[in-house]
C-alpha cells in the first residue's frame, strides 16, 4: 500500500528548474532508496515530501504530493502540520548546541504542550532505543548533545525525529558524513525502522541502496530513470542509463 | 604516461634578497602597531594619572561645590547618566534585538535592504546630528530638555549599532540548525526563539554590550537633550546632568578643582567602557569556540 504519491513534481532554484515532472508511488512500511549522481537532484527531491525545499529563498515547487490521500501542497494544509508527520534527518548531523542529549531527543514533543517531565523522560527514552543510542547515552542524558561523536550526533537526530512518532522518516545521505562503523550502525537502524515507519533515504552510495533500500528510485538531470524493487534496479534493469550507473560505468 | 618531466629545481636556501625583504615588512609592520598604540597609551597614562588622584568618596557622594573650594564631586552626573543609558537601554534594546532577528531571519525583500541601508547611515551620521534631530523632535514638542530626551537621543545612536551587530551574530548560526527545528515542526517564531536566538545567545549579548559601551560615552547628542543639572535629578522629564557633559563643562573651566573631578569623571567613562568591551569581547570568543 502506498503512503506517498508524487504526481507531476517540478521544483524550482529561482529559474533554475531542478526537478522535471517527477512521478512515483512510496510504499508503506518499507525503505525507498533514491539514488543518482550528484546534482541529479534526489535532496531537492526529498525536500519536497516535507516542504522543506520551500524554506530556501527563490525555491518553487508546483504538482502534487499526495500523503494519505490529501496534497501536501493544497494551500490549506500549513507545512508545519506535515513536517511533525514526516520527520527528516539531515546530511550533517545538526542536533541543537544549547540543548542536552535528552531535550535534543523531545525538542519536538514540546510542540505538543506540556507533558509531564516523567512522561518526556518515558518518550526520549523510548526514542533513544530505537535510534539505538539508549545504552551510550543513558548515564549522561544531561550532556549537551554536541559532545556526542558524529555518529551518535547523527543517531540523536534520529531519535530526536522518532519521538514525535512520525509516519514517514525522511534521510538525507544520513551516513555520508560518518566513518565506515557508524555508518554501518546507521544501515542497521534503517532496516529495523523500515518495519514501523516509512523511510525515504537518499544516497550517493549504491551498496547503501542495495543493502538497506526495498524500491530503489535511480535519477538523472532531474528526472526519474527507473524505479522498481531494489533487486531488480540492481541486477536487471531496463533502462541502459541505470545499468551503466549501477556497473560504475558514470557517477 | 610515459613522458618525463623535467624535475623542478627547488632552491634549498632562501635568497639574501628575499631575506632582507622579508626583514624590512616584518620591521614596518612591528612600527606601525607601535605608532598606533603611541597615542592609546598616552591618552589612557593622561586619563588614570589625572583622573586617580581626583577618585574619592566625595566624587560619587557629592554635588558640585562652588568653584573656588576643593573637594565637592558629580554625583548627580552619575545618577543623570545610570539614567540616561536606562532609558535607551529599555527603548533601544528590543528595538534593536528584534530589528536583527528580522534582517536576519526574515530579510530579503526590499523592505529589508531599505532597514539595512536605513541602520548603516544612522551608524555613520555625525552624533551632534542625532542630537538636533531629538532636540527638534523631543525636546521642543516637551517643551523642556530632559534625561528622556537625552535617552531617545542615545537610542538613535544604539540601535542601529545593535540591529546591525545582531544580525551579524544570528547569520552565524548554522542554517543546518535552523533545518532541524523546521523539519521538526517548529513554527518559525519557535525555531527563532528556541534554536536561533540560544544558539547566538552571548553573541546577542555582545551586541547589545557593544552599543552600551558606544552610547555611555557620548556627549553632543546628551548636550543638545539632557542639558545638564548642577543638583540630582530624578525626574526624566527635567533637565538632566550627565558624565560626559559634566566632564566637558568642566575640563574648560578655570577652576583647577573642577578640572579635577573632570579627570575623575574621565576615568570612570574609560573604566565603564572597557570593562563592557573586555566583557563582551570575552563573550564572543566563549561564543566561537562553542560554535565550532
Amino acid at each position: 500500500m502506498r503512503e506517498i504519491d508524487v504526481s507531476s513534481l517540478s521544483a524550482w532554484f529561482g529559474s533554475k528548474q531542478v526537478l522535471h515532472d517527477i512521478n512515483l508511488g512510496i510504499e508503506r512500511s518499507a525503505a525507498t532508496a533514491i539514488i543518482g549522481p550528484s546534482g541529479c537532484g534526489k535532496s531537492t527531491l526529498i525536500r519536497c515530501l516535507n516542504r522543506m525545499h520551500e524554506e530556501v529563498r527563490g525555491a518553487r515547487v508546483e504538482g502534487k504530493v499526495l500523503f494519505d490521500g490529501e496534497d501536501i501542497y493544497d494551500p490549506r494544509v500549513d507545512p508545519v502540520v506535515i513536517r511533525r508527520r514526516i520527520g527528516m534527518v539531515f546530511q550533517k548531523p545538526n542536533p541543537f548546541p544549547t540543548m542536552s542529549i535528552l531535550e535534543n531527543t523531545v525538542a519536538g514533543l514540546k510542540l505538543l504542550g506540556r507533558l509531564p517531565k516523567a512522561e518526556l523522560q518515558a518518550r526520549g527514552e523510548k526514542a533513544l532505543r530505537a535510534a539505538g543510542l539508549w545504552d551510550e547515552v543513558k548515564d549522561r542524558l544531561g550532556d549537551p548533545g554536541g559532545r556526542l561523536s558524529g555518529g551518535q550526533q547523527q543517531r540523536l537526530c534520529i531519535a530526536r525525529a522518532l519521538a514525535v512518532e512520525p509516519d514517514v522518516l525522511l534521510m538525507d545521505e544520513p551516513a555520508s558524513a560518518l566513518d565506515p562503523s557508524s555508518t554501518l550502525r546507521i544501515e542497521e537502524l534503517v532496516t529495523e525502522l523500515k518495519d514501523r515507519y516509512t523511510v525515504v533515504i537518499v544516497t550517493h552510495n549504491m551498496q547503501q541502496a542495495a543493502r538497506v533500500a526495498d524500491w530503489t528510485l535511480f535519477m538523472l538531470y532531474g528526472e526519474v530513470v527507473e524505479f522498481g524493487p531494489t533487486s531488480r534496479i540492481f541486477t536487471t534493469p531496463e533502462d541502459k542509463r541505470t545499468e551503466d550507473y549501477v556497473t560504475g560505468r558514470f557517477g | 604516461m610515459s613522458a618525463t618531466v623535467p624535475a623542478i629545481e627547488v632552491p634549498r636556501t632562501i635568497s639574501s634578497q628575499r631575506r632582507t625583504k622579508d626583514r624590512i615588512f616584518s620591521i614596518a609592520l612591528w612600527a606601525s602597531v607601535v605608532i598606533a598604540l603611541i597615542p592609546l597609551l598616552l591618552i589612557v597614562y593622561r586619563v588614570v594619572r589625572l583622573g586617580l588622584a581626583a577618585v574619592s568618596v566625595s566624587l560619587f557622594a557629592h554635588t558640585a561645590l562652588p568653584a573656588n573650594m576643593a573637594g565637592g564631586g558629580m554625583k548627580q552626573a552619575f545618577l543623570g547618566t545610570a539614567m540616561i543609558v536606562g532609558i535607551a537601554i529599555v527603548i533601544s534594546v528590543p528595538l534593536g534585538v528584534l530589528t536583527g532577528i528580522y534582517l536576519s531571519e526574515y530579510g530579503s525583500g526590499r523592505i529589508a535592504s531599505v532597514v539595512r541601508f536605513t541602520a548603516e547611515i544612522l551608524l555613520s551620521i555625525p552624533s551632534i546630528v542625532a542630537g538636533a534631530f531629538i532636540w527638534a523632535l523631543v525636546v521642543v514638542a516637551l517643551g523642556s530638555f530632559s534625561g528622556l530626551a537625552a535617552g531617545v537621543a542615545l537610542t538613535v545612536i544604539m540601535w542601529p549599532i545593535m540591529a546591525r551587530a545582531t544580525e551579524e551574530v544570528l547569520r552565524l548560526v548554522p542554517t543546518e540548525l535552523r533545518e532541524g527545528g523546521l523539519a521538526l515542526g517548529y513554527p518559525r517564531w519557535r525555531v527563532i526563539m528556541r534554536v536561533v536566538l540560544p544558539t547566538a545567545g552571548a553573541g546577542v549579548l555582545t551586541a547589545i554590550m557593544l552599543a552600551v559601551a558606544r552610547g555611555l560615552g557620548e556627549t553632543a547628542p546628551v548636550l543638545l537633550t539632557a542639558l545638564g543639572n548642577d543638583f540630582v535629578n530624578t525626574n526624566p522629564m527635567k533637565p538632566t546632568d550627565a558624565v560626559p557633559l559634566r566632564v566637558y563643562n568642566y575640563v574648560q573651566s578655570a577652576y583647577p578643582a573642577w578640572r579635577a573631578l573632570a579627570w575623575g569623571g574621565a576615568l570612570m567613562l574609560l573604566l565603564g567602557v572597557l570593562v563592557l568591551s573586555v566583557t563582551a569581547r570575552m563573550l564572543s570568543i566563549r561564543q566561537q569556540r562553542r560554535m565550532r
